[in-house]
Order: C-alpha cells, then structure tokens, then sequence
C-alpha cells in the first residue's frame, strides 16, 4: 500500500524552462485539500482572489528538491465541473485556461477521500477528461487502512491513465510521491504521462447516474474496499447531536468561546500593555530631540500600541474558529441552528459565517460563499457587521472600564453583544419579508466525519490572521496616529506646537461637533469616529494619541481617566451604543464590494448602519440624561 | 425515550408513495426518484442522492428537522421540506 504507480520520476528531462509550473488542486470538500496545500507550501502561501468573481482561492509556492519551486492553486471544494455555482465555475474556468490573469494550469492534483472513494472518483472523469497531466491522490489512506478498508492502486492508475498515490495529508504519508509529481512537472514536458492510455472510457461527464456507475466500476476494477463506517464519529454525533444534550453542548461551546476570550486573554494582554509601556519610556529616554520624541511616544507608541494589545484575543477567537471547522463540530452546530435561523429567514448555513463575525465580519463575508441561494447570502452578507467583531472589544473595553463600577462590567459587554444580535436579526426580518424575499431555501450539507485538528493548519490560520491584523496595526493605524499628531501640533506658534485646543485637529473636531453634540461627545471624540470610519479600533489609538499629546501616558489606565474627565455618561452610553451599530470598517464595505459585485449593497449597508447607530446613540445618550 | 418513536403524521394519510421522511431511524429504503427542479436534483445527485441508491435516516437536529442521511458513504443533512420530496421504491 501506498505506493505512487506511474510517478513520472523517470521522465527524460528537457532543461527546466524559466517560467514556474502552476498545479491546481482540485477535489470534492472535505477531501482535505486545504491540508495538503498546507503540508505542501507552509508559510510560503496567500490568500488571493480571481478578478471579477468573488471566490478567494490561496496560491502557494511549494519547494522541491534541486531548487525548484512549483506554484500551486488551491481551488474551491466542488463536486463536479458543471459550472453552476461560482466555485463550480471558477474551478473549471481555471482548469480550462479561461480564467483571467492565470495561465492555464501545467498539471493537477485531484485529491479524494479514500475512504469514500466510489464517491469522490466521480469528480475523477470529468477532471481526467481535460487531458492535463494529473496525480490523482487517494487522501486520508491512514484512516482507510485503520477501518480495515482497501485499494489497489496500481490497478487504478491503469484503469484511469493516471498515476495514482496513496497518501495521508494530515499525518505526512506519501507525499513524497506528490513531490515527485510536482518534480515531474518541472521537467519540460509533463504531459507524457497524460498520454497513457487508460483501461476504462471516461463517462458522458453531464451524466450523473453514468459518471457515478463508471466511479463504482472504477473503484471495483482497483479492488477498493470500503472501511467499516466511521464509528467514532456515529459515537460522538450521539452526544453532539443528542435531543437534549446537543443543543446544551451546543450553548456551552458559545460561552465558552467567549469566556475564554474575555477572561483567558487579560494576563497576555496585560504583560503586552505593560511591554509597550516599557518600550515607550525606552525610546523616551534614548531620544533626545524633543519634536521626535513626542511624535514617537504620544504619536506612534500611544497609537499603534493601544491597538496591538488587541492580538491575543483576535488570535483566541480565531483558534476557537479553526477547531471547531476543522474538527469537523461546525457542521454540526450548522445543523443545530438551522431552525432558530430559519425563524428569521435564514438557514443553518448563514450560522458559520455569523459565529466568524464574531471575529471578523471580513473573513465571515467569505464564509457565506458556502450559502447557495443568492438572496441568503446578500441578507447573511448584510447583518453580518452586527455581530459584535473583535475590533469592537478596544473601544467597548475602554469605555467600560471607564464609565461602569468592575461588579457590571460583564454584564455590559454581554449586553453590547446582545444589542449587536438583536440588530441583526431584526435586520434579517425585514430584509427578508421586503427586498430579499426568498422561497424557504433548500438546506443541504455534508457532515463531515469528526477529526482531530492539526496543529500545523491551525498554526498556519494564526500567523496568517496576525500578519493581517499587524499590517493593518503598521500601516492604517500608524498612519492615522502619525496624522493625528502632526494635526495636534500645527500651526506652529513662535515656533511651538500650539495647545492642542488651538490647533488644526481641534478646529476639524470643532466644526463636526455640532452633528454629534446630541450624541454626548466633544469634539475629541469626533476626531476619534472620523479616524475610525478607516477600522473601529483605531479611535481607541487616535484618543491614546490625542491624550498623550495632552500629558497622559498611553498606559491604558491613564486613558481611561482622561475620558473619564471628557465624557458624561450619557456620551459614554452613546459611544458604546454607536459603535455596536455602525458600520466603522473600510475592509468590510471593501469586501462586500467585492463579493456582491455591486457598490449598491455596501452603500445601502453604511447608510443603514449609520442612522441606525446615530438614532440609537441618541436615545441612549437621553436616557441615560433622564435617568441621572 | 418514547417521543422520539412518535410516527410521522404523513404516514397516517393514504399517500401514493413514500418517501424519506417515511422511514424510521436506521431504516434503509431505496431511492426512486427526486421529485425536485433539475437544478435542486443535480445537486442531490453530485452528493449521493442517486436512483437506486440506499438511504439511511441518522440524527437530526433537535425537534426531528432537519436529519441527517447516510447515503453513499456520507452524511448528509436536508430539511424535511426536502426530503419528503425523496420518493422511494
């Protein structure tokens, strides 16, 4: 077992042309693509989308022995090459060449579940049929072997034409032989082990009864033997899915995300704020040119470093989201939810990208690519900035510790976050009884068999959602801080800044004051809401610089004071009610650009979203004036 | 537990055919036809859903809808509003 028949290791070789081979992979979900191009590229990948269509893809170089590299396209899940769906479309217009700004692909890795080979090998005829050379990789052969299940795969690869590997992705099996391939690739000219002739005829590929008896035939004429079904997974699904026991587990897995991210980060937190303190009074003491000196420590450490003590939450809520798909509980918890999201007019699919908005609403607009009905998906798209991102937890943490005795404080945040959910199903209702009107849609799902998450492909989602967030911490917020501070500081008077109530950044905050006066904030905070139209964390460093420039260190207790004295509760109130309704993210409207294709969606989303927060921000500002 | 035996109510009405919300938890039954649009059929069919093929009900979500199938060496879940549009031989 496992040997790869047929890898073209043996190929005369030409001189390696200049330019880089590209190798698509291709395959069914849950056939564990996404590990294998993990295991395959490492760091060395990115997340990319194809111009014009809204599908994100990852490109990765992968490196092979005698300093080759091969650049390798991971392609979306897709079931057959019937371009219907955008996935669907885009695998085969990548496949047949027609996609835009990608060269026709020089080979491919077909990747099937093993242990539901007659299945999967369906995809094998119509791929198979586009005559590139292509390693079909039997995936997850350490698990068909331990369910005592077989194939033969020499026999496949000359009843199909095509080398054919055994490999396990997760655990690092066989893919040697996927390296060979992509050697092979390399080499001058890899379609010499395409032109083999294969045993069986490929099916009338529209088919789908004839390409499903040609898989089975297939699969037989290789000896395969299906593994005993999977009984940890029917054992666990008797828990998770249990009547009663289900949806509690289903409710202590949310709290405890949530928890952990609440409390299981404060320590981390807390030494990185006390870390950036540190570092700041450093740089104060080795600079001794005073101009650079304030623009470093109130502009660039108040700034960038209220912001960055953000990552380890981020990064939890990120890890809770990457085991839970990639354990394979997701899908469940989809299933789970189907009904209550039914009741406002979605379905169990809009839950993934909604629980993912919870970090992110940016990545959670990918998710709904999975979402087939169109309306569905707009809605999803829509109320999907409700949710409470963690771009909020800055701000709400700030005026919190602020503004609320510590016996309330919890309570308060789970009611911003409850406010946040409120708003988004009551956006899905009208949505969905006025402009979005849909039939019930079809609700369809693969439950993948429970496994257990690898540490390399959560690592790789971390460093990759990190490198996000610091990019952003590095450019936006540091060029916000830095504006913020120049503007604080002119126009020079006798040669000095200005205070920072006579300057250019007060008479911009002076002239929106009185749109936001009947909210409850100076004009301080206007300078804040206008910086944090760019990401909602940034008001939290644009305030941290604006107070540095005012004599308060950037340490967070200090800031918290300085608000304290700037802000009467009734602002406060007002400020956390605006920013759990407003939708104070470009890379959201930058996404939903991209994947509604219209600038129609983001413009009615931020128009909504904004006289929501602003009439919302009112009241609560007035309440809590006629409470006190 | 008894309420999770309680029969569904369809199969009380004289019906012409049945269909997969007619079968019992772990009670295989052979698909016929998908009295579907083309569209929602195809779909069904790339996910195992074939003429012929064997249908098992497994799990469901609280409340019986919607439930899971074993077909073709997967599990599946569709709404009831689905499933009973699933004829079987």
């Amino acid at each position: 077992m496992g040997d790869c028949h047929g890898c073209p290791a043996a190929i005369i070789t030409r001189p390696a042309k200049a330019r880089r081979r590209i190798v698509a992979i291709v395959g069914p979900p849950n056939s564990g693509k996404s590990t294998l191009f993990n295991r395959l590229t490492g760091l060395r990948q990115k997340v990319a989308n194809f111009p014009g269509v809204t599908v994100e893809h990852r490109m990765g170089r992968a490196r092979l022995d005698g300093d080759h590299e091969v650049y390798l396209v991971d392609l979306p899940g897709v079931y057959s090459l019937t371009p219907r769906t955008e996935d669907e479309r885009v695998t085969h217009d990548v496949l047949s060449g027609a996609m835009k700004d990608l060269p026709k692909p020089d080979a491919v890795l077909l990747i099937l579940d093993s242990t539901n080979l007659s299945r999967h090998l369906v995809l094998a005829a119509p791929v198979l049929s586009l005559g590139l050379p292509t390693l079909v990789i039997l995936n997850m052969a350490d698990d068909l072997g331990a369910r005592g299940g077989e194939v033969d795969s020499a026999e496949l690869a000359m009843q199909l034409g095509s080398p054919v590997a055994l490999v396990s992705a997760a655990k690092g099996i066989g893919i040697e032989k996927v390296m060979q391939f992509l050697s092979g690739t390399t080499q001058g000219a890899p379609e010499r082990n395409g032109s083999r002739k294969p045993l069986m005829e490929l099916p009338v590929i529209q088919d789908i009864p004839k390409c499903r008896a040609w898989a089975a035939r297939a699969g037989s004429k290789a000896r395969y033997q299906a593994p005993a079904p999977p009984l940890w997974t029917r054992r666990l699904d008797a828990v998770f899915l249990h009547p009663i026991l289900g949806p509690l587990i289903f409710l202590l897995v949310v709290i405890g995300v949530f928890e952990t991210i609440f409390a299981g980060a404060q320590p981390i937190m807390d030494a990185i704020d006390d870390g950036i303190q540190a570092s700041g009074a450093w740089v104060a003491s080795i600079v001794s040119y005073a101009p650079l000196r304030s623009l470093l420590v109130d502009g660039v450490w108040s700034g960038v470093g209220s912001v960055v003590k953000f990552l380890p939450q981020i990064l939890i809520l990120f890890l809770f989201i990457g085991i839970l798909e990639d354990s394979g509980y997701l899908a469940r918890a989809a299933l789970i939810a189907d009904r209550t999201m039914a009741r406002i007019g979605l379905q169990g699919k809009s839950f993934i990208p909604l629980l993912s908005a919870y970090a992110c609403a940016v990545p959670a607009i990918m998710a709904t690519r999975t979402i087939e009905n169109k309306r569905d998906r707009i809605a999803t798209i829509l109320i999907a900035p409700f949710m409470t991102c963690s771009a909020r937890l800055p701000v709400y943490t700030l005026v919190i510790a602020a503004f609320i005795a510590p016996k309330y404080q919890v309570l308060a945040l789970l009611s911003l976050y409850i406010i946040g959910f409120l708003a988004a199903i009551g956006t899905a209702k009208l949505l969905k009884s006025t402009i979005l009107k849909s039939a019930r849609s079809s609700f369809l799902l693969e439950m993948p068999p429970y496994r257990w998450p690898t540490p390399r492909s959560l690592g790789l989602r971390l460093v990759d959602r990190a490198k996000v967030f610091l990019r952003r911490a590095g450019t936006v917020i540091l060029a916000v801080a830095i504006v913020i501070w120049v503007l604080g500081h002119l126009p020079l008077k006798n040669g000095a800044p200005p205070p920072i109530d006579q300057s250019i950044e007060a008479k911009i905050g002076h002239a929106v004051e009185p749109a936001i006066k009947p909210l409850g904030f100076n004009w301080k905070i206007g300078i804040g809401l206008i910086s944090s139209l760019a990401a909602r964390e940034v008001i939290v460093g644009t305030l941290g610089t604006i107070y540095g420039m005012e004599g308060s260190s950037e340490h967070s207790v200090e800031l918290q004071r300085a608000l304290r004295r700037d802000l009467t509760p009734g602002g406060a109130a007002a400020l956390l009610v605006f920013f759990a309704f407003a939708m104070q993210c470009m890379s959201t409207i930058a996404v939903v650009r991209r994947e509604t294709m219209s600038w129609k969606w983001p413009a009615l989303q931020f128009a909504y979203m904004t006289v929501f927060a602003y009439a919302a921000a009112f009241a609560a500002n007035h309440i809590v004036l006629w409470l006190a | 537990m008894s309420f999770n035996k309680k029969k569904p109510a369809q199969s009380l009405r004289a019906r012409p055919a049945r269909n997969l919300t007619d079968l019992k938890r772990g009670e295989s039954g052979i698909l016929d036809r998908l009295d579907l649009p083309e569209e929602d059929a195809r779909r069904l069919m790339e996910m195992g859903f074939l003429p012929g093929h064997s249908v098992t009900p497994a799990h469901s979500a609280p409340g019986g809808d919607p439930r899971v199938f074993q077909v073709d060496g997967s599990e599946v879940a569709l709404r009831r509003e689905t499933a009973i549009r699933l004829i079987l031989r």
